[in-house]
């Protein structure tokens, strides 16, 4: 009821002060306990409202402050690596911070990145839903680098929603009960006749008065007047409803701010000369002075990652970084190329245990390396000084970034101020500072601020990418019964080195050993058998070849349960069964068997197809959520399939944004027709062929489908579960087993389709 | 240094540069028309999507001295001031964006090809080659076909 002052809406926007309920001022900490948990709040001196908030469970106290270092989880303890990551995030999540200010808008300061998946959106939702503030007066920004917040600002594991839904909506909830405290201070009334909506606090006696002009008397309010109690989720009117972006328009009319568009001043157009294999190494320049004298060149400086060439514009810094002539030394994988990769990882995988009975198949799939590919390559600002140093970088670990780059350019960490910049993709790849701590050396090298932007060519060959792996799948079965099901994964070292997202944990994965430890760590926390086949292991293994690697949307997920998902339809063919029937006998909980009966039912699962022509169907759950995918696919020419058409269903327990969440499935399904089908890196002589997208066969528009259907399911929890990451498996197994009943082929090495259709960029 | 001449949004520039620069380079680094996006360098991503004298073309590969006299359009000059042109405000609608790099290049391409044809068809959208790695090409799709209702 916009506008009304004398009517209570209804739902959400009722809310009374009780004022046995109360937060706390400057340090002195009140709580209530809410069944097990615990809301404290804080206020931040300043001229407005500004709060921060901790939402603990009951083991911790305000005393917490010190964070400590999480050991390896137990799985009889902690179910996933989300929890792991929202465990890690505890001692500091108080430091989430929201300011009210003087003209009534919050702001959030998110210790998170954004790079497309639309998490300033979704928080300004949960900030908007709790002040009963209207969406566009809620603002998301980045924090920069933020030490105090340790193993808190880790963009990663699809986990920024599930571990900061609960601090967000405490500050926001601690905000408006302060505002609402004021009110009644300022008009003596009784608390039951107080409400919130649209952005003001109003009176049953029709008085109103905007946040704006209680912002500061709310921030002076007794503690013992404030309660802080968040809404239960049956009391939401706007989270849960599908909801834009909030940067949609800066983006569609080119006002959206990347890292190269800033303008700082002195900061020159950079680039870099890399060595002819991954991980090489710069022995010596041979033409420096010829290079320097070519137009718009300006300094040139020899970094630990090659040759930096500083010019007046892009183009002429590239010009002249292919015009240096460099002598190099080797790198990490020199000579070597995907066969052998390949058999190195056949040799390493563990074996099954289990003996083939009655019945059983044994099967081995291949995944090929894939870059991120980010549209926007890896590019830094960085202006080093004597002693600090000022940086601005897409990065969603910036933490350990800094120390990092403290480490490495001797500037106490305390001086190095890294802002956190929205970027233009990731899919894992901004776990890493590359480009960061690269624009710092050159930086310090030259004495200059520093654009620095990575070619396209670079990027894909020097970039990071997924690593190959390799799939040993062993499975009984008898009297149409699944007795085991045995899955082996062998992989090249996947880096982990950016550790919980600061220096501990990375020295930790970076020691002896450390790295398999996390490796097996996500792996056990991320790949989780859906289904009821008897006894089942899921084992991982890495070999110490060492590339340029980090994890890649999905982790380990989207090959290892896409193997299996092509697994689950060969065990059914062995059985006689209909995989989407068999999935349904086999399902081990009630809201997978929703998702997977959604996509059958609207998908029209079973239905004649023409020759070449079929659908397919798969399953996949991790971090809370699950999802389930029909596609349909036109391989009439094998080696130009098509997906012509997509039905995807989700269920994240609590959906906080579903045209958002609709979104992220989209992208996987992309992701999934593209790494299934066409794209991978092939590795020869110790570097990857493709160097850009006309070689990397990413999907464009004519490779997707033109008809996609997707649901997101209501749910059935009060909180949310993972999005990020989810929409990519399902999709694979679907795809791949649509091809193999289109073709009568039985896929066993991705992409299916991958030739060397190229001639290589000269290295 | 040979300088060149044109108009980028309507306004007249005059640019000291090299003959070779590409013009996405004399558009960012010189004048601070950031909308165009680098994503390849080679006119295979398209990101850098703009309108030469109303046509699509890639700055990226298209050199300076080529654009002598000519009228760019970039995606900050698309919208009639708080206007939005009816592809962006499809856009909106269809809330195609993820991270967004692509979109200007996409969005500047979606244009040319409804100059080009009221009503597109989706052979006619498939061949727009615009890279997005966030994978949002049917809701591009859909936002293509309700900008061809609105217009």
């Amino acid at each position: 009821m916009p506008g009304s002052t004398t009517e209570r809406p209804k739902g959400g926007q009722h809310r009374t002060v009780q004022p046995s309920l109360r937060d706390s001022t400057f340090g002195k900490v009140l709580s209530r306990p809410v069944g097990r948990r615990r809301f404290l709040a804080y206020v931040v001196a300043g001229s407005t409202l500004t709060i921060a908030a901790k939402f603990g469970v009951d083991t911790f106290t305000a005393g917490d402050a010190s964070a400590q270092i999480p050991s390896p989880p137990q799985l009889l303890d902690i179910q996933d690596l989300g929890d792991v990551l929202i465990l890690a995030g505890k001692p500091t999540e108080h430091l989430v911070r929201l300011e009210i200010t003087d003209e009534g808008r919050a702001v959030l300061e998110l210790p998170r990145a954004e790079v497309g998946q639309g998490l300033t959106t979704a928080f300004a939702m949960l900030v908007a839903e709790e002040l009963d503030l209207p969406l566009e007066m809620v603002e998301v920004t980045l924090a920069d680098a933020r030490p105090e917040l340790l193993f808190n600002q880790l963009t990663g594991g699809s986990n920024s929603v599930r571990s900061m839904y609960g601090p967000v909506r405490a500050a926001a909830a601690a905000a408006r009960s302060r505002l609402l405290a004021a009110a009644q201070e300022l008009w003596g009334a009784a608390p039951e006749d107080l409400f919130t909506q649209a952005g003001k606090v109003l009176n049953k006696d029709a008085r109103t008065a905007g946040f704006s002009s209680l912002t500061a008397l709310a921030a002076a309010m007794p503690v013992d007047r404030i309660v802080a109690q968040p809404k239960d989720p049956s009391e939401f009117t706007l989270v849960g409803t599908p909801t834009r972006r909030k940067d949609a328009r800066a983006i569609v009319t080119g006002k959206q701010v990347y890292t190269l568009d800033l303008d700082i001043p002195g900061a020159t157009p950079t680039m870099v000369r890399r060595p002819p294999t991954v991980l090489g190494t710069v022995e010596s320049v041979l033409n420096e002075s010829e290079v320097r004298a070519m137009p718009g060149i300006i300094d040139i400086a020899v970094v630990p990652t090659g040759v930096a060439v500083l010019a007046e514009t892009f183009g002429q810094a590239l010009d002249g970084k292919n015009a240096l002539q460099v002598e190099w030394g080797g790198g990490s994988i020199d000579g070597r190329n995907d066969e052998d990769i390949k058999q190195e990882l056949r040799a390493a995988t563990l074996p099954a245990a289990v003996p083939p009975l009655l019945g059983g198949l044994e099967e081995e799939f291949d995944f090929a390396f894939v870059s991120h590919a980010p549209l926007e390559t890896n590019c830094a600002i960085a202006d080093v000084r004597e002693d600090s140093a000022e940086i601005w970088s897409g990065m969603k670990s910036p933490i350990v970034a800094q120390e990092t780059i403290s480490l490495e350019l001797g500037i106490p960490h305390d001086n190095i101020k890294l802002h956190v910049m929205q970027a233009g993709g990731s899919f894992g790849r901004r776990l890493y500072w590359d480009g960061a701590i690269e624009a710092a050396h050159i930086s310090k090298a030259t004495g200059r601020v520093v654009k620095l932007m990575w070619s396209r060519i670079d990027d894909m060959r020097h970039g990071r990418m997924r690593v190959r792996t390799h799939h040993n799948i062993r499975a009984t079965f008898a009297a149409g019964n699944v007795l085991s099901f045995e899955h082996r994964v062998a992989t090249p070292v996947t880096d982990w080195s950016h550790g919980l997202g600061e220096i501990l944990t990375s020295i930790g994965a970076q020691l002896p050993g450390g790295n398999l430890t996390f490796t097996e760590t996500v792996f056990t926390l991320t790949v989780k058998m859906p289904y009821n086949f008897g006894a089942t292991t899921q084992l991982i293994l890495e070999t110490p070849t060492k590339m340029n690697t980090a994890a890649w949307r999905g982790v380990y997920s989207p090959n290892t349960r896409g193997a299996e998902e092509i697994m689950v339809d060969e065990i059914a063919a062995s059985l006689g069964k209909d995989p989407f029937e068999f999935r349904m006998e086999h399902l081990k909980e009630d809201s997978y068997r929703e998702v997977l009966s959604k996509v059958a039912e609207v998908g029209n699962w079973g239905r004649s197809m023409p020759a070449g022509h079929a659908q397919g169907i798969a399953f996949h759950e991790e971090y809370r959520s699950c999802t389930a995918c029909l596609v349909e696919l036109d391989a009439t020419d094998p080696q130009n399939p098509r997906v012509t058409k997509a039905v995807i269903a989700g269920n994240y327990g609590l959906p906080i944004n579903p045209m958002g969440l609709k979104a992220q499935l989209l992208g996987g399904l992309t992701d999934a027709i593209s790494t299934t089908l066409t794209a991978g890196l092939h590795i020869e002589d110790g570097l990857p062929l493709e160097g850009s997208y006309s070689q990397f066969h990413y999907a464009r528009q004519k490779d997707t489908p033109t008809d996609v259907e997707i649901f997101i399911l209501p749910g059935d929890r009060d909180t949310p579960g993972g999005a990020g990451e989810l929409g990519v498996s399902a999709p694979v197994g679907a795809i791949a087993n649509a091809y193999a009943r289109a073709t009568g082929t039985k896929p066993r090495s991705f992409p299916i389709i991958f030739p060397v259709d190229f001639e290589p960029f000269p290295r | 240094m040979p300088s060149y001449s044109f108009t980028v949004n309507g306004e007249a520039v005059t640019v000291d540069a090299p003959a070779d620069l590409p013009t996405l380079w004399a558009l960012r680094d010189k004048l601070g028309i950031t909308g165009p996006k680098y994503g390849c360098g080679i006119d295979v991503c398209k990101a850098c999507t703009s309108h030469l004298d109303g046509e699509a073309f890639n700055p990226c590969v298209t050199p300076i001295a080529d654009v002598e006299g000519s009228e760019i359009t970039t995606i900050e000059g698309l919208a009639d001031g708080d206007t939005l042109h009816p592809v962006q405000e499809a856009w909106l609608d269809m809330d195609v964006a993820q991270c967004g790099y692509c979109q200007p290049g996409q969005i500047m391409a979606a244009v040319a090809l409804l100059n080009r044809t009221s009503n597109p068809t989706d052979e006619e959208i498939d061949a727009i080659e615009n890279v997005c790695r966030c994978g949002t090409y049917f809701r591009i799709r859909e936002a293509i076909k309700q900008a061809a209702r609105n217009m």
